[in-house]
C-alpha cells in the first residue's frame, strides 16, 4: 500500500527496554503456560465483538441463503418446503437470468476499460507537475462522494430526449437527437458514461498516489539519457505501475459485476430488459416476484461466477503480484 | 495484497545506451499543453454539477422550456429549494444518514481495530484460521446476502428500524486487513515494556497502540463513512417508513413522487450532495490520503 509505510511510526528502538528489566522472578515454565493461556483468552476476547457480527450478519446469512435456495420459500411467508435443486435447474433454463448475466458482463467489460484507461491518463497528465493539484483532484474525485441517486438524477436529466443538455449540445454540432436511456442499443453506454463520471476519480487517486511513489531519479536518469516525455511514460511509469494496474483492474471488475444502483435508478433495467443487471434480477425475483428461494438460488449462481472470476484472476496474475 | 502495490526497485529499461545523449528536459510547452487538456476535462467534469445548479435555480416553467438555456427567462429563483425544504423530508433523511453512517463507522472502527490488534499482537490459538476466514470473506459480494439478510431482519422484527440499517453494515473485512498491516509495523518493544510494567492488554491497546494509529484509523473511518453514507441497496430494502429513510433512498422516492418537476429534483439532489462535498472541501487532504491508503484493499 502506498502511504501506509510512510505514516507508520518509524522509531528505531534498537535498544529495547527489555534489556534493562531484570528477568521475571517466577519460574519460567509456569510463566510461559500462564502467559499462553492468558493470551488465548485475551486474543479471543479482543476478537469476540467482530466475530459476533461476522457470524450473525455474514456467515449465518450465507448458510441460511444456501438453505433457502433449496426451498420454495416465498416473501409472503408461504413455503413449499424442500425442493432440492429445482430452483437451480429452473434458473439455468431461465432466459431472463442469462440475459441479466450477459448484461452484467457487458457492463463490466465496457465500464472497466474506460475506468482504468481514463483514470491512468488523467493521473499521468496531472502528475506532469501541473499547478493547483488540489483543483484537479477536487474536480475529478468529487463525483465519487455523491450517492448513486444523486448521480442518476443528474444524468437522467441531462439525458432527457427533448430538453436534456446532451441532445442540445449534439444539436449544436449538427448531430440528430439520441434517445439515450430509451434506446436499447444506447442505454447501457449512457449508464457507462454516468458511471465513468461518477467513479473514475477513485482509480485516478490510486494511480496518482502510485505515480508519486515512483522515485524521481528514474526520470532524471532517463532524461539525461535523452528519453522524452512519452518515452519516459512508457518505459518508466507504465512498468512501475504494473502491480497497481493489476489491483485496480481486479477491483474494478469485481465492483462492476455488482452494478445495480445507477441502472435501477436511471432505467429500471429497461428498455425491455436491455440494461437489467444480475443483482437487479436477484432483487426483483425476491421483492417483486416474492420468490425468496429462487432469488437465493440466483444469488448463489452469481456468487459462483464472482468466485470463478476471482480465482481466474488470482491464477493469471499470481506471478506478477506475488 | 495491499502491500504489493509498492513499487519494486526500478527495472531500468535496457537498450538506451547507444542513443546519443540529447538533453531534452521536460519542456514548458508540454506542461502548458497538459494544463490546457486537464483544464478542459476538469471543466467538463463540473458540467453535471453546474447544469443541476442552473436547473435548481430556475422556476419549473423555465426549467422545462425549450430551447434550453443556462439563463432562465424569468430570472433565477430559490423557489425549488424552498419548496423541497418545506414539503420534503430532506432534513430528516440527512439526520438519518448522519446518524446511521456515524454509528456504522464507530462500530466498525471498534470491532475491526480490536480484532486486528489481537491478530497482530496476541499469540492465541486459532488466530491464523481466524485471519484466513476474514480475508476469504472479502470475496463475498454484499448483494448475495440481501435476500437472507432481509429474511433474518424480518424474523428479528427489525425491518424499518435503525438496527436493520446499522447492524449488517459493520463488517468490513478488508479494513481488518488494513489495520492489521498497520499494527504489524508498530514496534513491539513499546508494548512489551508496558506489559512488563504490568499494564493489561486493553490498556496497552487504548493508550499505546490506538494513539499511534490515528492516521490509519482516520483513513478507515473516512472510507467506511463515505460508503455507508452513499449505500443504496441495503437501506432501500431494509426500510420503507419515510421517516427512517437515508438520503440516497429518500431521494429515490422523491424522484418517483415529483416526476417531471426538474427544478425540485435538482434542488433535492444538490441538497443531498451538499454535506459530503462540504466535508470534502474541509478535509480534502485527509480524505485523499485515506482513499489512497485503504482503496486498494477492496471496496
Amino acid at each position: 500500500m502506498s502511504t501506509a509505510p510512510a505514516t507508520a511510526p518509524t522509531g528505531n528502538p534498537s535498544r529495547s527496554r527489555r534489556d534493562d528489566v531484570p528477568a521475571p522472578t517466577i519460574p519460567a515454565p509456569a510463566a510461559k503456560s500462564s502467559r499462553s493461556r492468558r493470551d488465548n483468552i485475551h486474543g479471543w476476547a479482543f476478537s469476540a465483538p467482530f466475530l459476533a457480527f461476522f457470524l450473525m450478519f455474514l456467515v449465518w446469512p450465507m448458510i441460511s441463503g444456501a438453505v433457502m435456495s433449496l426451498t420454495g420459500k416465498s416473501l409472503t411467508g408461504a413455503s413449499s418446503g424442500f425442493i432440492g435443486l429445482a430452483n437451480y435447474t429452473e434458473a439455468f433454463a431461465d432466459q431472463d437470468m442469462w440475459r441479466s448475466l450477459g448484461n452484467t458482463l457487458y457492463f463490466t467489460l465496457i465500464s472497466t476499460v474506460p475506468l482504468v484507461v481514463i483514470a491512468l491518463a488523467l493521473a499521468a497528465l496531472v502528475n506532469m507537475g501541473l499547478p493547483a493539484q488540489w483543483l484537479w483532484r477536487l474536480s475529478f474525485f468529487s463525483p465519487f462522494l455523491l450517492a448513486s441517486t444523486v448521480v442518476s438524477l443528474f444524468f437522467a436529466w441531462m439525458y432527457n430526449p427533448e430538453i436534456g443538455l446532451f441532445n442540445d449540445l449534439l444539436a449544436k454540432v449538427g448531430i440528430p437527437p439520441v434517445a439515450w436511456l430509451n434506446d436499447p442499443s444506447v442505454a447501457m453506454w449512457a449508464v457507462v458514461i454516468a458511471t465513468v463520471w461518477w467513479t473514475v476519480g477513485f482509480n485516478f487517486l490510486l494511480y496518482l498516489a502510485a505515480l508519486q511513489n515512483i522515485p524521481q531519479q528514474h526520470y532524471e536518469a532517463a532524461s539525461l539519457d535523452g528519453a522524452g516525455g512519452w518515452r519516459q511514460f512508457f518505459s518508466i511509469s507504465l512498468p512501475q505501475l504494473g502491480p497497481t494496474t493489476v489491483m485496480i483492474v481486479i477491483l474494478q471488475i469485481l465492483a462492476s459485476l455488482k452494478v445495480f444502483d445507477q441502472i435501477y435508478q436511471m432505467t429500471e433495467g429497461g428498455p425491455g430488459g436491455a440494461t437489467r443487471s444480475i443483482v437487479q434480477y436477484i432483487f426483483e425475483a425476491g421483492f417483486t416476484g416474492y420468490r425468496l428461494g429462487y432469488s437465493a438460488a440466483i444469488s448463489y449462481i452469481f456468487f459462483a461466477l464472482i468466485l470463478l472470476i476471482a480465482l481466474a484472476q488470482v491464477f493469471t496474475t499470481r506471478k506478477r503480484i506475488a | 495484497m495491499a502491500t504489493t502495490t509498492l513499487s519494486k526497485p526500478a527495472l531500468r529499461p535496457k537498450g538506451t545506451a547507444d542513443i546519443v545523449p540529447n538533453r531534452r528536459p521536460k519542456t514548458p510547452l508540454s506542461r502548458i499543453l497538459a494544463t490546457v487538456v486537464v483544464s478542459v476535462l476538469a471543466v467538463a467534469w463540473l458540467v453535471p454539477f453546474a447544469w443541476a445548479t442552473a436547473t435548481a435555480l430556475k422556476s419549473e416553467t423555465d426549467a422545462a422550456s425549450t430551447p434550453i438555456s443556462w439563463l432562465p427567462a424569468s430570472g433565477f429563483t430559490l423557489d425549488a429549494f424552498a419548496k423541497v425544504l418545506q414539503s420534503g423530508n430532506i432534513p430528516t433523511w440527512t439526520l438519518n444518514s448522519l446518524f446511521t453512517s456515524a454509528a456504522i463507522t464507530a462500530i466498525t472502527l471498534v470491532i475491526s481495530a480490536s480484532v486486528a490488534y489481537a491478530i497482530s499482537r496476541v499469540d492465541f490459538r486459532g488466530k491464523r484460521m481466524l485471519m484466513g476466514v476474514i480475508v476469504a470473506s472479502i470475496i463475498i459480494p454484499p448483494p448475495v446476502l440481501i435476500i437472507p439478510l432481509f429474511q433474518q431482519m424480518q424474523s428479528l422484527n427489525l425491518i424499518d428500524t435503525y438496527w436493520a440499517l446499522i447492524l449488517p453494515q459493520v463488517i468490513h473485512s478488508p479494513m481488518v486487513f488494513v489495520l492489521k498491516k498497520f499494527f504489524d509495523q508498530i514496534p513491539r518493544e513499546l508494548e512489551e515494556a508496558a506489559l512488563m510494567d504490568g499494564a493489561g492488554r486493553l490498556r496497552i491497546f487504548t493508550t499505546i497502540v490506538l494513539p499511534l494509529s490515528r492516521p490509519i484509523l482516520a483513513a478507515v473511518a473516512i472510507f467506511v463513512f463515505i460508503g455507508a453514507w452513499n449505500n443504496f441497496l441495503w437501506p432501500f430494502i431494509a426500510t420503507n417508513e419515510s421517516s427512517l429513510l437515508t438520503l440516497p433512498v429518500g431521494l429515490q422516492t422523491i424522484k418517483c413522487a415529483y416526476g417531471i418537476q426538474y427544478a425540485q429534483n435538482m434542488a433535492s439532489a444538490l441538497l443531498a450532495a451538499l454535506p459530503l462535498i462540504v466535508v470534502f472541501l474541509f478535509f480534502q487532504r485527509q480524505i485523499i490520503r485515506g482513499v489512497a491508503t485503504t482503496g486498494l484493499a477492496g471496496t
